[in-house]
C-alpha cells in the first residue's frame, strides 16, 4: 500500500475523477469498511464473503493476525490475543483495572500510565493494536476498489472524550491513512437512514454496541443533520451483558479461580447464550473445563432479562437526560433508530419502544448502518459530490474545563455545544516578574478535578516580566469538527504569543509516538523522512492549487501589492517543492501562509456575505 | 461584525428564531470545515475559526437570556462578569417561597402535581418579565437600559429555578 498518493503539481486529479474513500466502523467487537459505489453505500466483504472483521488481534512471535483467525486463538492463547481493544483507547491502566472485567492480559504501564499489553511480539499499546485492525480493512478496500485510498472517515462513539478520539486518529496515522473526519457513530447511522428515507424532523439514535452506549438527538432539516444533544456511557455495552451471564454461571457452578483459558471459554459461552436468547425462550448453557469437569444449566429469557435489567434501565436514564438537554419531550421524536448488535436483544427494543412510545427503526442491519453512513460522508468529503447538501453539525459530548484553586473545575465549554467552538479566558499573573503559568485541562461534568478526566497539562512560558496583575493572558481553547482540542495563548498588552506545551495526560509522549512510527516501518529512518517529504510536497501542491483557484476567482478582493506578494510566494514555493528539502518546503509554505492570511480571511468573509445574499436584512 | 450583522438581522430582542435557524444553516454550508476537507491547511484553519464564530453567534442569539445580554453588551452594559444582584424585595421573597416549594417536592403527597404547578408559575412569570424586557431593551434611555439589565438578572434567577426543578424531577425517578 502506498502511504500517500502524490500527484505532480498541475496534474492533480481532475475534479470529475472519482476519488477513492471509505468509511470505517472501528468497533469494540467487530469492525467494518464500506464504500459508495454506483451511488450506493455498501459494506465490503473479504475474500470469504465476510463483512464484519472481528476486532481481535493475535500476536505470534513472527506474525500479527487480525480478524477471525485471531479470534480462533482467543481461547487457546488468551495472553497474546487482544479483544475489545477499543475499551482501552485513551484510558490509563489504572482506569481499566478500576472497572476491571475479566482480563487475561499481562500489563505494563508507560511513563504516562497508559496500558501496554505484553505479548510474544513485545509490548504493544492499544493504538498499535487498533492499527492492526485498520490495516486489513484498508487492504480489503484498496483491493476491492482497485486503487489507493485518498482518505477515510472513521466512526467513534459520540461519547468518546478527547483522549479517546486522539488515540483513534493516531491509530490511522500509524499506518499512513489520512483521516478526513472522525464521525460520531449515531450521526453516521442517521446519515444512512436519513438520506434513504428523506426524513425531516427530530430523530433519536439509540446505539448500543459491544462496549459503548450512545444516545443522540438530532434535527434533520434539508440535508443538515444538527446534533442537539448526546449522552451515554463509554463503558457500557453488550460485553456487559456477556459479563452478567458469565457472573451468573460462575456463581451457579461455583467456579472459583478460573485460569485465563477456562475464563475465556466461559465468556464465549456467555455470549452464545445471549445471542441464542434473541430467538429462543430458553437455552442450555454448558462448558467442559480443562480439568475435565463439565457443567450445564438452563437459562431462560426471563433469567437473562433480570440479569441485564439494571443495565438497560441505565441506558433509558441517559435517553431521558439527552431529551432534556435537547429541550424536547419524548413524544416529539419522530423516529428512533437502532444501531449496534446489542439492540437485537428483545428487552432493549422493548424498553426503547416503551420510552419513546413508538417502535424503533430497524430496517438497516444495525451492525452495518454505521459503516454505511461513514462511507456516504467519506464520499462527500473527498470531493465526489460537490453539489451535496449534506452537512453534519456535531456537538461536544463532555464539558471542557480548567482546574482552579482548591481542585475545582471552571467550565470553559459546556457539554452539547455545537463544534467547532472557540472560547477564550483571561488570566493575570499574581507575582511580580512572573513569566510562566501552569494549566490543567479536564473533561467531564463534575465540580471536582478528581472526578473529571484529566486531558492535558500545559505550561505557558515567555510571559513578558511585569508587575503582578499587569499581564493579561488570553487563553483560547478551540475544539475542531472532530472534537479535538487545541490551545493557544497570548499576552494582550504586548501581543506576545506565549508558547504552550501540551502534555496529554493519557496520550503518548513524542518519543513514544516516534518509536511507534519507527516500529511500524521496515526501513525506519528513510521511510519517515520520505513520508514527511511526501506530505510536505502534497501540501505544497494543495496550497498552490487552492491559491491559484482563489486568485482566479477572487483577485478583486486584493490590492496590487498583496496580489504580487502572494504570487511571489507561490513561485518560490513551486520552486522549493521540486527539491527534496522538507524543511525548506515547510518554511516556504509558512511564508506563503503569512502572505495570504488576510486574503484567506477576506475570501471566507465574502462567502459568508454570499451565503445570505438575497435574504432581506429585515427580520419580522 | 457583530452577531446580528453576521446573520443579517436587525438588532432586536424580538427576532424570528426560525429565520435565525435558516440563516445559521446557510452560513454553515458556506464555512463549515467539512466543506474544506480537501483545501489547504490555511483554509481549514480559517474555516474552523469562522464556524466557531457562527456557532457562538447562533447560540448567543437563539436563547432569549443570552440574546438580551448580548444586546446590552452592544450598548456597553456587560452583565457576564458582574457581581450586582437583584434588589427587588418582592422578587426575592417570591424566589425564597419557590425554593422552599422545590425542597418540598420529595416529601409531597403528589409530587407530580406540585412539579406541574411550579412549572406553570415559573413559565407565567418568565413570560411576564420577557414582555417587560422587550419594551425597554431597545430604548436609548440609560434608565430603561438599567431596568432591562435588572430584568435580565431576574430571568437568570428563573433559569436557575427551572434547572433545579428539572433536577428535583429526575430525583423522583
Amino acid at each position: 500500500m502506498a502511504l500517500l498518493q502524490i500527484a505532480e503539481p498541475g496534474q492533480t486529479a481532475a475534479p470529475h475523477q472519482h476519488r477513492l474513500a471509505v468509511g470505517i466502523d472501528l468497533g469494540t467487537t467487530n469492525s467494518l469498511v464500506a464504500a459508495v459505489r454506483s451511488g450506493e453505500a455498501n459494506t465490503l466483504a473479504d475474500a470469504n464473503g465476510d463483512h464484519a472483521l472481528p476486532s481481535v488481534v493475535h500476536y505470534q512471535s513472527d506474525a500479527v493476525q487480525a480478524g477471525i483467525v485471531a479470534e480462533q486463538k482467543a481461547t487457546q492463547d488468551p495472553h497474546n490475543t487482544i479483544v475489545s481493544v477499543k475499551r482501552f483507547m485513551g484510558r490509563s491502566l489504572a482506569d481499566i483495572q478500576a472497572t476491571s472485567h475479566t482480563l487475561p492480559y499481562q500489563f505494563e504501564a508507560t511513563t504516562n500510565g497508559l496500558p501496554l499489553f505484553v505479548t510474544k511480539q513485545g509490548k504493544v499499546n492499544p493504538i498499535q493494536v487498533s492499527a492492526e485492525i485498520l490495516r486489513p480493512l484498508i487492504d480489503r478496500a484498496e483491493q476491492t476498489l482497485g486503487g489507493d485510498l485518498e482518505g477515510v472517515v472513521i466512526t467513534v462513539p459520540a461519547y468518546f472524550d478527547d483522549a479517546q478520539r486522539q488515540a483513534t486518529k493516531e491509530a490511522a496515522a500509524l499506518i499512513g491513512v489520512k483521516v478526513l473526519r472522525l464521525l460520531n457513530e449515531p450521526t453516521a447511522a442517521a446519515i444512512a437512514y436519513g438520506l434513504d428515507s428523506g426524513q425531516e424532523g427530530l430523530i433519536a439514535i439509540y446505539d448500543l454496541g459491544g462496549g459503548t452506549f450512545d444516545i443522540s438527538i438530532l434535527r434533520l432539516n434539508r440535508g443538515v443533520f444538527e446534533v442537539l444533544a448526546t449522552g451515554g456511557d463509554s463503558a457500557l455495552g453488550g460485553d456487559d451483558f456477556d459479563q452478567a451471564i458469565y457472573n451468573h454461571l460462575q456463581a451457579a457452578w461455583q467456579l472459583e479461580d478460573l485460569d485465563a483459558s477456562n475464563s475465556r471459554q466461559l465468556l464465549v459461552e456467555a455470549r452464545r447464550i445471549k445471542e441464542a436468547l434473541t430467538d429462543n425462550d430458553q437455552v442450555d448453557a454448558s462448558v467442559s473445563l480443562t480439568d475435565g469437569q463439565s457443567h450445564s444449566l438452563v437459562i431462560t429469557k426471563a433469567d437473562f432479562e433480570q440479569l441485564i435489567s439494571k443495565l438497560v434501565r441505565s441506558t433509558i436514564s441517559s435517553c431521558r437526560r439527552a431529551l432534556r438537554d435537547a429541550g424536547i419531550e419524548a413524544d416529539e421524536v419522530l423516529e428512533t433508530v437502532m444501531v449496534g448488535g446489542s439492540t437485537r436483544v428483545p428487552l432493549v427494543r422493548e424498553k426503547v419502544a416503551e420510552f419513546f412510545g413508538k417502535a424503533p427503526l430497524t430496517s438497516i442491519d444495525p451492525d452495518r448502518v454505521v459503516a454505511m453512513g461513514a462511507a456516504i460522508q467519506a464520499d462527500i468529503l473527498v470531493g465526489n459530490k460537490p453539489e451535496s447538501d449534506l452537512l453534519l453539525l456535531d456537538v461536544l459530548p463532555l464539558s471542557l474545563g480548567v482546574e482552579t484553586m482548591g481542585g475545582l473545575v471552571e467550565k470553559v465549554v459546556s457539554r452539547n455545544t455545537t463544534i467547532p467552538v472557540a472560547r477564550a479566558q483571561e488570566f493575570t499573573t499574581f507575582k511580580d516578574g512572573q513569566t510562566a503559568m501552569a494549566f490543567h485541562v479536564v473533561q467531564g461534568e463534575r465540580e471536582l478535578v478528581d472526578d473529571c478526566r484529566s486531558l492535558a497539562r500545559f505550561t505557558l512560558q515567555g510571559i513578558p516580566p511585569m508587575a503582578a496583575g499587569a499581564a493579561h493572558i488570553r487563553v483560547t481553547y478551540q475544539v475542531d469538527a472532530d472534537g479535538l482540542l487545541s490551545v493557544t495563548a497570548m499576552e494582550k498588552s504586548t501581543g506576545v504569543q506565549a508558547s504552550i506545551q501540551v502534555k496529554p495526560s493519557f496520550g503518548l509522549t513524542d518519543e513514544e509516538i516516534g518509536s511507534m512510527l519507527k516500529d511500524s516501518m521496515a526501513n525506519a529512518k528513510q521511510d519517515i523522512e520520505r513520508r514527511m517529504l511526501a506530505e510536505q510536497q502534497v501540501e505544497a501542491a494543495r496550497v498552490i492549487e487552492t491559491l491559484s483557484a482563489a486568485l482566479a476567482k477572487d483577485a478583486d478582493l486584493l490590492d496590487e501589492s498583496e496580489r504580487q506578494a502572494i504570487e511571489a510566494g507561490m513561485a518560490t514555493l513551486a520552486q522549493t517543492a521540486a527539491n527534496a528539502d522538507t524543511d525548506a518546503i515547510e518554511k516556504a509554505i509558512e511564508a506563503l501562509d503569512e502572505a495570504s492570511q488576510s486574503f484567506a480571511a477576506k475570501r471566507m468573509d465574502n462567502s459568508i456575505k454570499l451565503a445570505l445574499k438575497g435574504q432581506s436584512v429585515d427580520n419580522i | 461584525m457583530n452577531y446580528f450583522e453576521l446573520f443579517s438581522l436587525t438588532p432586536s430582542y424580538r427576532i424570528d428564531t426560525a429565520i435565525l435557524a435558516e440563516r445559521y444553516r446557510e452560513l454553515q454550508r458556506a464555512v463549515h470545515p467539512d466543506k474544506f476537507a480537501n483545501a489547504s491547511e490555511q483554509d481549514k484553519r480559517m474555516a474552523v475559526q469562522r464556524t466557531a464564530q457562527v456557532n457562538d453567534g447562533y447560540s448567543t442569539l437563539k436563547h432569549p437570556i443570552s440574546r438580551a445580554e448580548y444586546i446590552l453588551s452592544l450598548q456597553g452594559l456587560d452583565l457576564s462578569h458582574e457581581s450586582t444582584t437583584v434588589k427587588d424585595m418582592g422578587f426575592l421573597t417570591q424566589q425564597m417561597e419557590w425554593r422552599e416549594s422545590l425542597e418540598e417536592i420529595a416529601s409531597h403527597t403528589d409530587p407530580d402535581e406540585l412539579i406541574d404547578e411550579l412549572r406553570d408559575s415559573f413559565g407565567r412569570y418568565e413570560k411576564q418579565i420577557s414582555v417587560q424586557l422587550a419594551s425597554v431593551i431597545e430604548s436609548q434611555n440609560k434608565n430603561d437600559l438599567n431596568t432591562a439589565a435588572d430584568l435580565v438578572r431576574k430571568l437568570k434567577f428563573m433559569a436557575k429555578l427551572q434547572e433545579e426543578l428539572a433536577r428535583a424531577e429526575d430525583a423522583l425517578l
